[in-house]
């Protein structure tokens, strides 16, 4: 373990340092303003310490770190089936997907088969869940840029995936549909209709936001040539998912490592050479198209058979990377066992971590007003990303150093003396 | 003498201005919501947030330059106030009027942009400071274009008075026709005075939190949001006014239906553009105004001149 600080990315940074987070500005006609950690722009706590010449950006600096959960290390004193509900809970939007990535990790190192029909359900959910976050971040994006009209329309279609992702797992965000060996709830044949008539209707309201998109002048003019992240840029900072596929980055985890039942199904991987926010618009409308036919196929084709496999409570020793393309790009998780019942080591890699290395690449040289929506453009999701960081300086260090660190870390710059808080009963 | 004063304070001046622009808000709201198929506020909407704002404690930040930052708020009410005053409503003449009151009023609605400015400027916040800036830049783009498609039908009609240009245009009924392309470009131009959708970058949300009123709450900001309600009202009964001279009945009821019915369809033109446009950057914006709105304004002026000087002179 080491530190969980936060750390600032792009040009001319020491890491750490409480010089680079105060706001003075270093000449006479710059700036730095604060974009959070609590501001209207953000949906959760990061700081971005902007740097302006008049309406032009000068630099960002990012600063993150301020949901961290110690998450991993909470897996690590549960059993591996607790974990599965824990992990669920890294992220609000694409909860599936982390459950789901750290179900097959475990799964690897337990050596079990999961059913066809148990994969195909997984399968299902992941690309509705790939619907409703894809409809919310066209939602926030309309927000972003000032076109409230576009996120009141994308945001009550977005309601008809949650209410079919609430009639197939009993929950609108948390689906709980994961368990090691396969899932946990079976569909029924009424709900397989159900959810093909949803399915048909966002289509036709899916074509409605593409035409949108391909003809609305302000809505392009906001978003072609801004953000740009070039295609060599993309894959030297190691972007993914959608981001990178606007990039003409032609990577999916689904196509080239096909996990759960991606391997029976026909897609294509949508990519597009804007480079721009508005190709990362075009390339997540696109794969809307595509979840659609993929959760169709799922929903025709679903095998007979049992969902689940029963797993042991003790996994055998060793350690299994896992990978999951998620609908902000790719989810690696890592598990290692020590034959126990609780795993020893959990790492999980949200994608936004990928992104967020380019982001102060595509604020370059652009306006104040760019920034919201090119940091939206890569779909963050910064308390899913917030882990901890091994940071060069610091070298390795004990937990109780890191502990003592973090008590003396909070008391400098927080005021926050946690020897002198009672908890409990004393 | 009482009645003077019961016609600037309670019909139609303050009292009865208020009412309307609380409504205004109400039927803005309201409208912009149904567009986006949402329910909408309440009738009273409007009205139980001011009364909230007025209850609400008022901060002025330690910084900021206590004089200043009280009284924008103050100027900018008064000032829309008043021009209500020099406005033909539903009669041919307006409460008061004199030689060249068409310029005064365009003066008097530029003034809330000018407290926008000082009010965040002396606010002494980051945010304040670039909406305030983001504010006056934004007055150099639709102030031109809004000022000479007003004038072009001053032109026409040969006054500078706003009674004038309603009586010249009631004694020639469809000349207003003329002047239909200028009616577009105040409209445009109007959007950008309240600053709305897509001119709002000067308190652009996502951007800058609210611009000059971030560091603004309880009674000051509720006088600035009545101030722009209230702008919105007078704006839009100057653009009919100017651009809709018609529909003066010998009834008075029914010239005031026709009045009111004149300014909510300008109100529901600002509400649906506001629907369908995302917000300008301030550079964009620029450009679209001088670009494009300015040179058509020139060209409504071309028209007219032309048009008085040898089809109508």
């Amino acid at each position: 373990m080491a530190e969980n600080i936060g750390y600032p990315i792009g040009p001319g940074h020491q890491i750490n340092e409480p010089s680079d987070f105060n706001f003075v500005p270093k000449s006479k006609d710059e700036m730095r303003i604060p974009i959070g950690p609590q501001h209207p722009a953000l949906k959760e706590p990061e700081s971005f310490s902007v740097a302006l010449r008049g309406e032009r950006i000068m630099g960002v600096d990012v600063k993150i770190g301020y949901n961290h959960r110690g998450i991993e290390k909470a897996c690590e004193g549960r059993s591996f089936v607790q974990d599965v509900y824990l992990i669920e809970r890294i992220c609000g939007i694409c909860s599936h997907t982390h459950s789901t990535c750290f179900v097959q990790a475990v799964e690897e190192l337990a050596g079990l088969e999961v059913p066809k029909r148990g994969l195909y359900l997984r399968t299902l959910v992941a690309e509705l869940e790939r619907m409703h976050s894809h409809l919310l971040w066209l939602g926030v994006a309309g927000h972003e840029i000032g076109f409230d009209t576009l996120l009141m329309y994308s945001w009550r279609d977005r309601e008809l995936v949650m209410d079919v992702l609430a009639d197939l797992t009993g929950n609108r965000v948390n689906y709980g549909m994961n368990t090691i060996g396969g899932v946990r709830r079976d569909i029924t044949k009424e709900q397989v209709e159900n959810a093909l008539k949803v399915i048909d209707k966002l289509e036709e309201q899916t074509k409605y936001y593409i035409q949108l998109g391909t003809e609305e002048t302000t809505l392009i003019q906001r978003l072609s040539g801004v953000g740009v992240l070039s295609h060599d840029d993309a894959v030297r900072l190691g972007a993914v998912g959608p981001t990178a596929r606007a990039s003409k980055v032609d990577r999916d985890v689904r196509r080239d490592d096909p996990y759960a039942a991606y391997g029976d199904l026909t897609f294509k991987v949508v990519t597009d050479d804007h480079n721009d926010v508005y190709g990362r618009t075009l390339v997540r409308l696109g794969e809307l198209m595509e979840s659609y036919s993929m959760a169709r196929q799922l929903l025709k084709n679903l095998p007979d058979g049992p969902i689940a496999v029963r797993a042991p409570r003790k996994v055998a020793a060793g350690e299994a990377l896992s990978r999951y393309e998620a609908p902000r790009g790719e989810d690696v998780h890592y598990v290692k066992s020590n034959g126990s019942e609780n795993p020893e080591r959990v790492k999980v890699r949200a994608p936004t971590l990928a992104n967020l290395q380019a982001v102060s690449k595509m604020l370059e040289d652009r306006y104040l007003a760019d920034l919201p929506i090119v940091v939206a453009a890569i779909d963050p999701c910064f308390s899913c990303t917030d882990r901890s960081i091994a940071v060069a300086d610091h070298g390795t260090l004990s937990w109780e150093t890191v502990r003592q660190w973090g008590i003396d870390w909070y008391k400098q710059e927080r005021g926050i003396d946690f020897t002198k808080i009672k908890w409990g009963k004393q | 003498m009482a009645t003077a004063l019961f016609n600037m304070l309670v019909f139609p001046g303050f009292l009865f201005l208020s009412v309307v622009s609380l409504f205004a808000e109400y039927f803005d709201r309201k409208l912009y919501a149904r567009l986006q198929n949402r329910v909408g506020p309440p009738w009273f909407q409007p009205l139980a947030d001011f009364i909230k704002l007025v209850a609400k404690e008022e901060i002025v930040p330690s910084e900021a330059d206590r004089g200043m930052f009280n009284l924008a708020p103050i100027f900018a009410l008064a000032a829309a106030v008043t021009a209500f005053l020099y406005i033909p409503l539903w009669n041919l003449s307006a409460l008061a009027s004199f030689k060249g009151d068409l310029i005064v009023v365009l003066y008097l609605l530029t003034i809330p942009t000018l407290t926008f400015f000082l009010g965040g400027w002396y606010s002494r916040s980051l945010f304040s400071a670039i909406g305030a800036v983001r504010s006056i830049t934004q007055l150099f783009a639709y102030e031109i274009p809004l000022f000479v498609a007003i004038l072009a039908p001053a032109l026409l009609a040969g006054s500078w008075s706003l009674s004038g240009l309603t009586a010249y245009y009631s004694a020639h009924p469809f000349y207003w026709l003329f002047n239909l392309v200028g009616f577009g470009v105040a409209v445009v131009a109007l959007l950008g005075k309240l600053e709305r959708v897509p001119f709002d970058s000067p308190e652009a949300e996502t951007e800058i939190v609210a611009g000059s009123f971030t560091e603004y709450g309880g009674r000051m900001l509720a006088y600035f949001r009545m101030a722009i309600d209230i702008e919105t009202v007078v704006g839009a009964s100057l653009l009919a006014a100017v651009f809709l001279p018609f529909g003066f009945f010998a009834s008075p009821v029914l010239s005031f239906v026709v009045y009111l019915v004149k300014v909510f369809f300008i109100i529901a033109v600002l509400a649906l553009l506001r629907t369908v446009f995302a917000r300008l950057r301030i550079d964009q914006m620029i450009v679209f105004c001088w670009k494009y709105v300015a040179p058509i304004a020139f060209l409504q002026i071309l028209f007219n001149l032309f048009l008085k000087g040898f089809v109508l002179g």
